[in-house]
């Protein structure tokens, strides 16, 4: 009884996290290894929020597939990602490509970051310039009247 | 008859919850005593009907009452009884009503101990407490009722998502919601003080606490949710930049900016409106999070029943609350003015340059987080952005962040000097890059990532020590002289001390994991080994095992080193019959410097099974940090400064020692 319930649970494919199959695994370590840097960056484009590495759905072992390929072609990481987003578009990537659509999302922190420190040090510097509390500088008439005291 | 009782305490409950939000607060307005002391009743009553609600449905679980839809759709009978309790809140509406739960549990510690708390403010708090609990109560009773009945019940149920029948989640949503729903209080402490006009420092000290509480609680929410997915997804993740993860992270982040920028309030009386501002942001976040996981709008592994009747209603919520919260700060905040003076170098700014580094970094995560929906509702264009990007765009701020620490964080208030403090940490500073250089040396090449990373590490680390070393003059008085010192140390300081070098642990845990993991993947026969690492392990057995509720596959991996078997390994391929659902349980040898980590994978066609094997350096330093630093929030929320009616003790000590007359 046991083997027929796990037999009945492996012909059932349910997406379910994987790893990377053995018989994906390129031979050469530093080809390997390139490939899974490339991977890294990429989706698994059926999935709920899944990286490519993660998934066992049978698309994402052919993306997979597919880079090895290439990596062992001699293709280039751009030339790879092109290969990529010409056919499953930008939304394959995750790490969106800085385009000027892509604009704001990449300057968002640099921007605030600059935004915010010149709130910070303009609100830090009048701080440090304000007059002590309780004290207000003089008015032009009690100026005057100091001149005038101290001249006596 | 029992679920009908819990139904009908959640329904007394929103009335009380409707009163408690409208009479303290007219009280408040008209100056009427009694109207204001009706507060501290009713928010207690609120909590001990929540609680009689919640246990109401709890029983139905723990019974297997399948006449209850909730139960019938989320349990099952043959699950084991931890996984029947816990699965209370593994659905939609369980985990709103614990939401609601602890809403209410922090509104009755408020007005149980909140005794030195001024009148009119305590019933404000608790009036805006009350109004966000209306708004939840409305939101489970109408839009998500555990309570509701089936008319023809089934015989058995459709049991909990396997991924959650693991211990992780009788801890992590518990703690996590402490967390979100903690911030709740600073949240209402803001907005009772914009209506009350006035923020001083002896409403920062009553504020300090309930954030730092609710912050603690979210650090270990956090924490053992990644610690969670790193043994349960199978293959050793501890962060995904998942859009659930981030929006609970934001409040984190947030919440720590507000702990910062509190301390200036209480010590300095500046900062006043823009930590008001921090409050309201770090608890709409909170919203933002239960909007988000709620409403399907971003799909998420996290995700629970994608509704968007629910989804509009929360949206409504969030709106009112933040929208709500941030009009009444535009029209009061200008009030808040301070007249403190205070030096570009000082620990004030110290303290502004650590807001500002946090909240660019939390806007970074927001905007990375919405930014897919963002472009496909405006251009209709998909989009991912996924950890690459957040890797590459949060890091940054992190590091500038740690560089900065050990210097800013001892800088004297109003008026330092850089070259000063700095000083003592030349050494300091040297040791760290000497200890990054020989890691470089040592990694034989490789990213630049670990260098760096113990190089900060160490800086933090070392930084945060030498600071108490310095208070207690260690070495440079008698050890008499610097035991006194210590045991006299505030315990806030100690808690500053701690949550520091917690935050260089976690970076060094990151830095090396990261920079060092390795893995191997292979098929394996039956009683084959092979080298990993320093490491021989051998596939002795491959066993089918029965769960109560699962069938599995389970391997015997005996791991051995230089000839000396170190252990035994069970990964387990799981198989949920109910749920037609498999999972992964990976078998991690844990110590202090790497975890050994495996999985077992498919059987292959040519016989054997697919085994990966992962070494990961130092990854528990990443969890053990985070304890570190929610260590330290709970040693500084022993500070006597924060316990209830400690001045007032004070106060009425006689002086321990005369003091020598003038």
């Amino acid at each position: 009884m046991r083997a027929v319930l796990a037999l009945v649970a492996l012909l059932i494919a349910a997406p379910a996290f994987a790893f990377i199959g053995p018989d994906e695994v390129l031979a050469d370590p530093e080809q390997e290894a390139r490939a899974r840097a490339i991977t890294a960056e990429l989706r698994c484009v059926v999935c709920q929020g899944q990286a490519l590495d993660e998934s066992n759905a049978p698309i994402a072992r052919d993306l997979r597939m597919i880079v090895r390929e290439q990596v062992v072609a001699g293709a280039s990481d751009a030339e790879v990602f092109a290969f990529l987003t010409d056919r499953y578009g930008e939304f394959v990537l995750y790490r969106p490509p800085f385009t000027l659509a892509n604009a704001p999302l990449w300057l968002a922190g640099p921007a605030l970051l600059l935004l915010g420190s010149g709130i910070a040090i303009s609100f830090v510097r009048g701080r440090a310039r304000a007059a002590p509390s309780g004290r207000k500088p003089l008015s032009p008439e009690e100026e005057a009247r100091l001149a005038r005291l101290l001249k006596e | 008859m029992i679920v009908e009782l819990g139904h009908l305490a959640l329904i007394l409950a929103f009335a009380v919850a409707i009163v408690q939000m409208i009479v303290p607060m007219v009280g408040a307005h008209k100056g009427w005593v009694d109207w204001m002391r009706l507060a501290v009743p009713a928010a207690q009553i609120q909590f001990v009907l929540t609680l009689g609600s919640f246990l109401a449905l709890t029983y139905a679980f723990v019974v297997s009452d399948f006449s209850v839809r909730l139960v019938a759709a989320n349990s099952h009978s043959a699950k084991p009884m931890i996984y029947k309790v816990t699965g209370v809140w593994g659905n939609h509406e369980g985990s709103m009503l614990l939401w609601i739960l602890i809403l209410t549990l922090f509104g009755a510690m408020v007005a149980v101990w909140g005794r030195m708390l001024p009148p009119a403010l305590k019933a404000r708090v608790l009036a805006v407490q009350s109004s966000i609990a209306v708004a939840f109560f409305a939101f489970v009773i109408f839009t998500s009722n555990p309570f509701w009945r089936i008319g023809s019940p089934p015989i058995d149920g459709n049991d909990l998502n396997p991924l959650l029948q693991d211990p992780g989640l009788a801890l992590h949503p518990p703690f996590l919601y402490l967390g979100y729903v903690g911030l709740s209080m600073a949240f209402s402490f803001a907005v009772a003080a914009l209506i009350e006009g006035r923020v001083d420092a002896a409403w920062a000290r009553w504020v300090r606490p309930w954030t730092l509480l609710a912050w603690i609680n979210l650090t270990i929410g956090i924490a053992l949710g990644s610690f969670w997915a790193y043994y349960e997804l199978g293959w050793g993740g501890w962060w995904f930049w998942d859009p659930v993860e981030n929006v609970s992270f934001m409040p984190w982040l947030l919440a720590a900016a507000l702990l910062h920028s509190a301390i200036v309030v209480e010590k300095r009386d500046t900062l006043k409106s823009w930590t008001i501002l921090l409050a309201i942001l770090a608890f709409s976040f909170s919203l933002m999070g239960a909007f988000v996981v709620r409403s399907g709008i971003i799909t998420s592994v996290h995700a629970f029943a994608n509704d968007p009747e629910r989804g509009v209603f929360l949206l409504w919520i969030m709106a009112f609350f933040t929208g709500g919260s941030l009009a009444l700060y535009a029209w009061r905040a200008p009030m808040l003015k301070s007249t403190t003076v205070f030096s570009t170098v000082s620990r004030e700014s110290g303290l502004v340059l650590n807001n500002v580094l946090l909240v660019v970094a939390t806007a970074v995560v927001f905007v990375g987080t919405m930014w897919p929906l963002f472009v496909e509702v405006a251009t209709g264009r998909l989009v991912s952005v996924g950890p690459p990007f957040f890797d590459a765009a949060f890091t940054p701020f992190m590091i500038v962040l740690a560089m900065a620490l050990p210097i800013f964080s001892i800088l004297p208030w109003k008026r330092g000097d850089l070259g000063r403090a700095a000083r003592p940490y030349w050494g300091i500073a040297a040791l760290s890059v000497v200890l990054g250089a020989l890691v470089w040396a040592l990694q034989t090449g490789g990213s630049m990532f670990a260098p760096i990373g113990v190089t900060l590490a160490a800086w933090v680390v070392v930084g945060a020590l030498a600071d108490v070393a310095t208070r207690v003059k260690l070495l440079r008085a008698p050890l008499s002289e610097s035991w006194r010192r210590t045991v006299n140390l505030p315990r806030a300081d100690w808690g500053k001390t701690l949550g520091h070098a917690g935050v260089g642990v976690t970076i060094f845990g990151i830095a090396a994991l990261t920079a060092w993991e390795t893995d191997d993947i292979r098929v394996l026969q039956v009683g084959e080994t092979f080298t990993k690492g320093p490491y021989e392990l051998r596939l002795d057995a491959i066993d089918n095992v029965r769960g109560p509720n699962w069938i599995a596959e389970v391997a015997t991996i005996t791991f051995s080193r230089d000839g000396r078997e170190r252990g035994q390994l069970f990964p387990e391929k799981r198989f949920y019959p109910v749920q037609q659902f498999p999972t992964t349980q990976a078998a991690i040898h844990r110590s202090l410097t790497r975890d050994l980590y495996v999985t077992l994978g498919d059987p292959q066609a040519s016989g054997g099974y697919a085994v990966r094997t992962y070494i990961k350096p130092f990854s528990n330093w990443i969890w053990i940090g985070a304890l570190i630093m929610a260590a330290g929030g709970a040693v500084s929320l022993t500070d006597r400064r924060f316990r209830v009616g400690a001045p007032a003790r004070r106060r009425s000590e006689p002086p321990a020692a005369p003091m020598p007359a003038e």
